[in-house]
């Protein structure tokens, strides 16, 4: 069973139809990523499967149990945390208080802990800035501190949105050496990005979304090889 | 910097004029001239004259200090001087225009306080041309004398500005308080040479205090914290002796800062604006009312009022969820705009024709009794100062307790960022519906108070204004901070209650002072230490 499945949805914003029929499937272990223009309903989906949208029609299972109606804070009870696009720390609380709000929804004081030790090993840069407020980190070290708040929700499945977005070259080969790492530790992930060309060298599986529907699903080094990706993705005549 | 592109010279004109036209507003609309009925040191100085005086003060000040923060070099004395002095002369030019155009023209055509008693008061009696005359070399040495403040050392500078402050406050503390007209020239001068003297030495020996504090023994410190928190308590306890009049006034801020202290929650802690925050304190007072008032018989329950009491918060509380419900998609604007439609709605149903058979219609419900606690019935406003005070302590200590807790972050987070804290796992209804009912509860406890105060209620005690003063309130106090509130409170609502000729321009004076605030000081009086971080970051240009 996979651990997230993600079956025909279809949501609406307004009378705006983003996802038009979207099936994914994530299993346990995987890196597993979203790629796709502008607009292609990718923040869409990952809103979807958090719960902060809902789906008209469609299931999304969590281990075979339906999340789809479900409100949001129930769904990270259960182990699903976002990065979300454009980073939104808190800018205002410093760097310790926006990792303890990523654990708002969990009461083990040592788990949460051993966690902050965690994202501090991942991430020694946060560390020196621990109590430097979050407003004033630069954006790489804000986008750290938004996989690191979502991390101390000690999810099963972490969703991240755009995490290259902004960020110098040098940077994105950090921050994605640290998506593998968080991998092998044993988190899945599911990787919305529109730099594919980063996202399909850490993944497993790849989804191509286009308007709304997915055109194309295949393992990531077939997809890196796939004429069509090559030319409308990854740049190349 | 902005001012860098202006010369000295041009700032000091601005500074002036800028001066000039806030003097020429003040005599305009009337407020120097109901302000010289009180005296401040009898027969020398109106508050009239005070008011301008201290425009003269500002605009002199403000020159000379941009003069040298902005030069490239230290201004000479001369120079410093001549700023001052320029700026003196610029306000005092603007309104000798004034008294001229006064004899040339019939100015009471539009502005009716463009009277004779204005000219009077402007030209010290002097007739036009004297008068004029005299009014510009007072501003030139008014001008002088601020700028060669700057030449005392200023050791001795803040000890004279500090007594100097302390004649017109005491002045208008004293005769509001007491029925005293205006300190005696004597007396404002002993005022002065003591509140001089008590900074000099405090300057002096702050040092010496400071360190024989820290050599105490551990008791001894332990007692010196506590002299620290027990003698604003007993102050605080003792001052309803002042008499019956300070202690209405005193019962009246109390009863905002229940108030703020609530809408501080809603607003300052979950950062959903409320605009009809007047509806619960309003539900709390007619369920105080309809409960215990030997009027109304529907209800078939004559309550005392501490029977009454829990009821009146647990009604405001279950209308604040109930307000909360609908509103729960919505932010900002669109929050601010249903709400103030809700504290509408309520006092006009309260008005209605429908309701009147139940809670009187316009007539309101009089007849409310008075608290009693054991043989003492709280009449008087002094023992309801007691009352008041408790149901500070009470709402104060769940503030503080709240702020702190896993509720406090979670409405931190919701107004940080209300789909992120979504994302972190913060449930957003029950969190926001939380901040709406504490929030509510607060009014509704110091609605039901009111109501036994007064022993009558009207749906016009319910105005929209009632919400804007606590917003108003919260905002100059400082968003988010406790003391803050209580400092709002005393600043909009106890000092306009001082200043009685004042009240007809209550509202100028809070649009001035909201203006002020949100230019020089958006942070508030006494801001919530994280809040004031980050203004001043921002400041810095540091972040995004």
């Amino acid at each position: 069973m996979a651990l997230l499945e993600v079956n025909t949805i279809h949501t609406y914003y307004g009378a705006i139809h983003a996802l038009k029929g979207i099936s994914i499937q994530v299993e346990q272990g995987e890196i597993v990523t979203l790629i796709g223009a502008n607009g292609a309903g990718k923040s869409t989906t990952l809103n979807t499967i958090c719960g902060i949208l809902h789906p008209h029609q469609g299931s999304i299972l969590l281990d075979g149990e339906p999340i789809h109606g479900l409100r949001p804070h129930e769904i990270v009870a259960r182990g699903v945390a976002q990065a979300p696009e454009g980073r939104r720390v808190f800018g205002r609380l410093n760097v310790i208080e926006n990792l303890e709000m990523g654990a708002f929804a969990r009461k083990d004081k040592a788990g949460i802990r051993r966690d902050m030790e965690r994202v501090f090993t991942l991430f020694p840069r946060l560390k020196e800035r621990a109590k430097q407020v979050a407003g004033t980190l630069s954006g790489g070290e804000q986008q750290m501190l938004a996989i690191g708040r979502a991390l101390m929700a000690s999810p099963r499945l972490l969703l991240l949105d755009e995490p290259s977005m902004g960020l110098a070259p040098i940077l994105v080969e950090a921050i994605f050496d640290t998506i593998r790492e968080i991998n092998a530790q044993g988190t899945t992930i599911l990787l919305v990005e529109q730099n594919a060309l980063m996202a399909l060298s850490v993944a497993n599986r790849g989804y191509v979304l286009e308007t709304g529907n997915i055109v194309l699903h295949d393992s990531a080094s077939a997809l890196q090889k796939n004429e069509m990706v090559r030319k409308a993705y990854l740049g190349e005549e | 910097m902005r001012a860098q592109s202006r010369t000295p010279w041009s700032n000091t004109v601005r500074t002036g004029l800028l001066g000039g036209v806030a003097a020429l507003l003040l005599s305009l609309v009337g407020l120097i001239e109901a302000s010289a009925q009180r005296a401040i040191i009898t027969g020398v100085l109106s508050m009239g004259h005070t008011l301008l005086l201290l425009i003269y003060v500002w605009a002199a000040q403000q020159a000379v200090r941009r003069l040298a923060a902005d030069g490239e070099r230290q201004p000479s004395r001369l120079e410093t001087l001549t700023h001052g002095a320029l700026a003196g002369l610029l306000i005092s030019a603007v309104l000798a225009a004034l008294v001229l155009l006064g004899q040339v023209i019939n100015l009471r055509a539009v502005f009716i306080n463009a009277s004779p008693a204005l000219f009077d008061l402007l030209t010290l009696k002097l007739g036009t041309w004297l008068g004029g005359g005299v009014l510009l070399v007072v501003g030139v040495v008014l001008g002088l004398l601020v700028a060669s403040l700057s030449f005392i050392p200023s050791q001795f500078r803040k000890p004279l500005v500090l007594g100097l402050a302390a004649i017109p406050v005491v002045s208008v503390l004293a005769s509001a308080l007491f029925a005293i007209r205006g300190l005696s020239l004597l007396g404002a001068l002993i005022l002065l040479v003591l509140v001089a003297a008590a900074s000099y030495l405090w300057d002096l020996k702050k040092g010496a205090v400071r360190e024989r504090m820290n050599n105490l023994t551990p008791t001894g410190q332990r007692t010196t914290r506590w002299l620290r928190w027990l003698l604003p308590a007993v102050i605080v306890l003792l001052l309803p002796l002042l008499g019956k009049y300070p202690s209405e006034v005193l019962d009246n801020v109390g009863l905002y800062i229940l108030m703020g202290l609530g809408l501080n929650i809603v607003v300052g802690f979950a950062g959903l604006l409320d605009l009809g925050y007047v509806a619960f304190f309003a539900l709390g007072a007619y369920t105080m009312g309809v409960l215990t008032s030997p009027e109304i018989q529907w209800a078939g329950a004559r309550l005392t009022f501490w029977e009454a009491l829990p009821f009146s918060v647990l009604v405001a509380t279950i209308s604040g969820i109930l307000l909360g419900i609908p509103v729960l998609g919505m932010r900002g604007d669109y929050l601010a705009i249903v709400t103030l439609g809700f504290g509408e709605i309520i006092r006009l149903v309260a008005l209605s024709d429908w309701l009147k058979p139940y809670i009187g219609g316009s007539n309101g419900i009089t007849r409310i009794p008075k608290a009693v606690v054991g043989p003492i019935e709280l009449a008087t406003p002094q023992t309801l100062y007691y009352l008041i005070i408790l149901g500070c302590l009470v709402v104060a200590f769940v503030t503080i307790r709240v702020k702190d807790s896993r509720l406090g972050r979670a409405w931190m987070a919701v107004r940080e960022d209300e789909d992120v804290a979504q994302a972190m796992g913060i449930d957003l209804v029950r969190t926001k519906l939380l901040a709406f009912a504490t929030g509510a509860a607060f009014s509704g406890l110091s609605g039901a108070i009111f109501a036994s105060k007064l022993t009558s209620i009207y749906p016009h005690s319910f105005h929209l204004l009632v919400s804007i003063n606590v917003l108003c309130l919260i905002i100059v106090g400082g968003m988010g901070s406790i003391p803050g509130v209580i400092v709002g409170s005393l600043a909009l609502v106890g000092l306009p209650e001082l200043l009685r000729e004042f009240s007809e321009y209550r509202l100028m004076m809070y649009g001035a002072a909201l203006v002020f605030m949100m230019l020089n000081r958006p942070e508030g009086l006494m801001p919530e230490a994280r809040r004031k971080l980050e203004l001043h970051e921002a400041e810095g240009g540091a972040g995004e």
